[in-house]
């Protein structure tokens, strides 16, 4: 079966004092069609570059080093910029963070949502609006026909994202990147969202990879994890696996951080120290400077993925069957 | 085709764009809310604003024969305009008072006794008509300069805003060129290289004055390029140039609005300081302050002719410039959102 998208390989690199700059190195996975993926890590682990990569859209004077894109079979990174114009919003669609700056001031959102669909679809005007009223009710946006007129400063938060969600939607989409889409929100909003984006994805079968920092979100909506750190994945699992069986040292680290699994009273667990910046990664496992069982080997040698049983891996000597010691 | 046909059919044009500006304007609530905030501000200046504009028009829709008074034969082979015939009054044979009946050097009877409102000068034309001349001659300049400067800096500075790189380095190094030089020296410069005319007085002063736009709307161009709806466009498959036509442009609208009723009323006043240097356009306000400059020196004294000018630029400019700063509040985006 082919998979609605399949990253091979990808590095990118930007240019920095000493040559260029590796930010993403040799990142991979696959989400089948009706699939979540989340990519989960912390700021700086290169979660939102990745995004970007697929989307052909890593900002200059960034740059696709190796890798490859498939979108259902089809290889993107090869693809003109009219081509890939075309395959982006039809094929692979994006929602943003920011869902405050993500439309324009000066548009009714209706046209917003309308103009992705007459840029993709050959429909007429009309058509295009009535498809963005329904598009609106399926998101939940109450007394859609009239907030189509609406411009963004009249809507809330929530509304704005909400928009953004049937923006991408609009085109039908076979893979829909969310880059943490629910982090400007609140709580109360933030769930709303997350039961739209699973009720939305339920029905129309697309493949999602969302990309948060937020554990409580990949347990909403999550089917597979892939953690990165530093511009690699460190572990990837099922998500019920990886939740309650972290096996690499940083997912363990970021599970004892979350404060609902801490017990009440004691001070919570943190990870010393920040992820590195590129020109900062050591030698060895990228982990190895706030680790607290790194060893010798972790400093001088890099860690492969490896196996650790049925749709999981990671990349960590400790979990290797000779290590130990 | 002679000058006056054209400059009716422009007439005509002007008033159809005039039109179809205000129904796109009310069509667009944001706009039209806007321009119903400046109207409940600013009323009396933009009354000002339009009397001005309207003498502008008429004065520019011209036809021939019609009756001249007093066999003037030249007269009734040229084309006039409304307001030329208006003042068809006898001409006088050289200076008299406001209101006068009498000549102002020898006291002799006038043709019109008390028919010029605010005299005539040294060649016996009336002062008033001279000075709503000045209108259209001020809104041409205004108008003209600014449709030359404004869509230059838009092009240059959205362009180098947007796309950065060697295009931007070259829009920063032509800007930084501009204005190391003395704006004034380069004008002179530019209108004795074109030669004296209206089309370029303007083209000269379109020149020097589209920098102060550009670098603005490079900046503002900057900061959209950055923010997440023109990525979230990207993301959805639209071309820059539709990115830049949909989200860019509108975004900047405010801002050329606000400059373009700023740079209009700086540009009537340098018109009026290349008059001084002798190389203005003919017919402007500048002119007449510059041939009246001497009369200030005279015993007694000939008032009527400098007030007059100075009087009726003072009054466009002020009408102008009070427009234009409540139009910076009411189009400033914080304002607006307020608003609504």
């Amino acid at each position: 079966m082919t998979a609605a998208i399949e990253v091979e390989g990808l590095s990118v690199s930007f240019p920095g004092p000493d040559g260029r700059q590796r930010v993403l190195e040799d990142v991979g996975f696959r989400i089948a069609a009706g699939e979540v993926l989340a990519l989960v890590g912390e700021s700086g682990s290169g979660k939102s570059i990745t995004a970007l990569a697929c989307m052909r859209l890593v900002p200059k004077p960034g740059r696709i080093d190796t890798g490859r894109v498939a979108l259902e079979g089809r290889e993107l990174l090869p693809l003109s910029v009219p081509e890939m114009r075309s395959v982006r919003g039809a094929g692979l669609s994006m929602i943003f963070q920011e869902p405050m700056t993500s439309l324009s001031p000066v548009v009714t959102v209706g046209d917003q949502v309308a103009e992705a669909i007459l840029l993709h679809e050959s429909v007429s005007k009309r058509a295009a609006r009535e498809r963005v009223v329904a598009l609106f009710e399926s998101v939940g946006i109450p007394d859609a026909a009239a907030r189509t007129n609406a411009y963004p400063h009249q809507l809330s938060g929530g509304l704005k994202q909400r928009v953004m969600i049937a923006m991408a939607l609009s085109t039908r989409p076979r893979v829909l990147i969310a880059d943490e889409p629910t982090t400007a929100l609140d709580v109360t909003i933030q769930a709303q969202i997350l039961e739209l984006m699973r009720d939305l994805q339920r029905e129309t079968g697309t493949a999602i990879l969302l990309i948060t920092h937020d554990l409580g979100i990949v347990n909403e909506l999550a089917d597979r994890v892939a953690v990165m750190y530093a511009g690699k994945i460190v572990e990837r699992a099922p998500r019920r696996a990886l939740l309650s069986d972290p096996r690499h040292p940083y997912t363990q680290g970021l599970l004892r951080s979350i404060p609902a699994l801490a017990r009440p009273g004691e001070r919570l667990e943190e990870i010393p120290g920040v992820v590195p910046a590129p020109d900062d990664w050591p030698a060895g496992c990228r982990f190895s400077t706030r680790c607290a069982i790194a060893f010798d080997r972790c400093r001088a040698e890099v860690p492969a993925e490896r196996a650790l049983g049925p749709d999981r891996s990671s990349a960590c000597f400790a979990l290797e069957p000779e290590a130990g010691s | 085709m002679e000058a006056y046909v054209f400059s009716n059919l422009l007439v005509a044009a002007l008033v159809v764009g005039g039109v179809v500006l205000a129904r796109v304007v009310r069509r667009d609530r944001l706009w039209s809310e806007a321009m119903g905030e400046l109207w409940r501000r600013r009323r009396g200046s933009i009354l000002v604003v339009a009397a001005f504009v309207s003498i502008g028009l008429l004065d520019s829709v011209a036809w021939k024969g019609g009756s001249v008074v007093g066999d003037d034969l030249l007269a009734s082979h040229e084309a006039r305009t409304v307001v030329d015939r208006i003042f068809q009054g006898a001409k006088e044979s050289s200076y008299s008072a406001p209101l006068a009946s009498e000549s102002f050097y020898g006291g002799e009877a006038l043709a019109d006794p008390g028919g010029h409102w605010l005299g005539t000068d040294l060649l016996g034309r009336d002062v008033l008509h001279r000075a709503l001349k000045g209108v259209r001659v001020a809104l041409l300049i205004g108008g003209l300069t600014s449709a030359i400067a404004i869509p230059l800096a838009l092009l240059m500075g959205v362009g180098a805003g947007y796309f950065g790189g060697r295009f931007d380095d070259f829009v920063f190094f032509v800007m930084s060129t501009l204005a190391s030089i003395p704006s004034l020296l380069l004008l002179i410069a530019l209108i004795m290289a074109l030669g004296r005319g209206t089309w370029q007085v303007c083209l000269a002063l379109g020149i020097t004055g589209w920098v102060g736009l550009c670098r603005v709307t490079r900046g503002e161009t900057m900061k959209l390029r950055e923010l997440d709806y023109v990525q979230a466009s990207l993301a959805l498959g639209v071309s820059h140039a539709r990115i830049i036509v949909r989200h860019i442009l509108p975004n900047l609208m405010h801002l050329v609005v606000i400059t373009l009723v700023l740079l209009f009323s700086q540009l009537v006043l340098s018109e009026a300081i290349l008059a001084y240097l002798g190389i203005g356009v003919s017919g402007s306000w500048g002119e007449m302050i510059n041939q009246a400059r001497n009369e200030l020196s005279r015993e007694p004294i000939i008032w009527w002719n400098i007030s007059a000018a100075a009087a009726a630029m003072f009054t466009l400019l002020l009408a102008v410039n009070y427009v234009g700063d409540a139009l910076r509040d009411v189009l400033d985006p914080r304002t607006l959102r307020e608003t609504t």
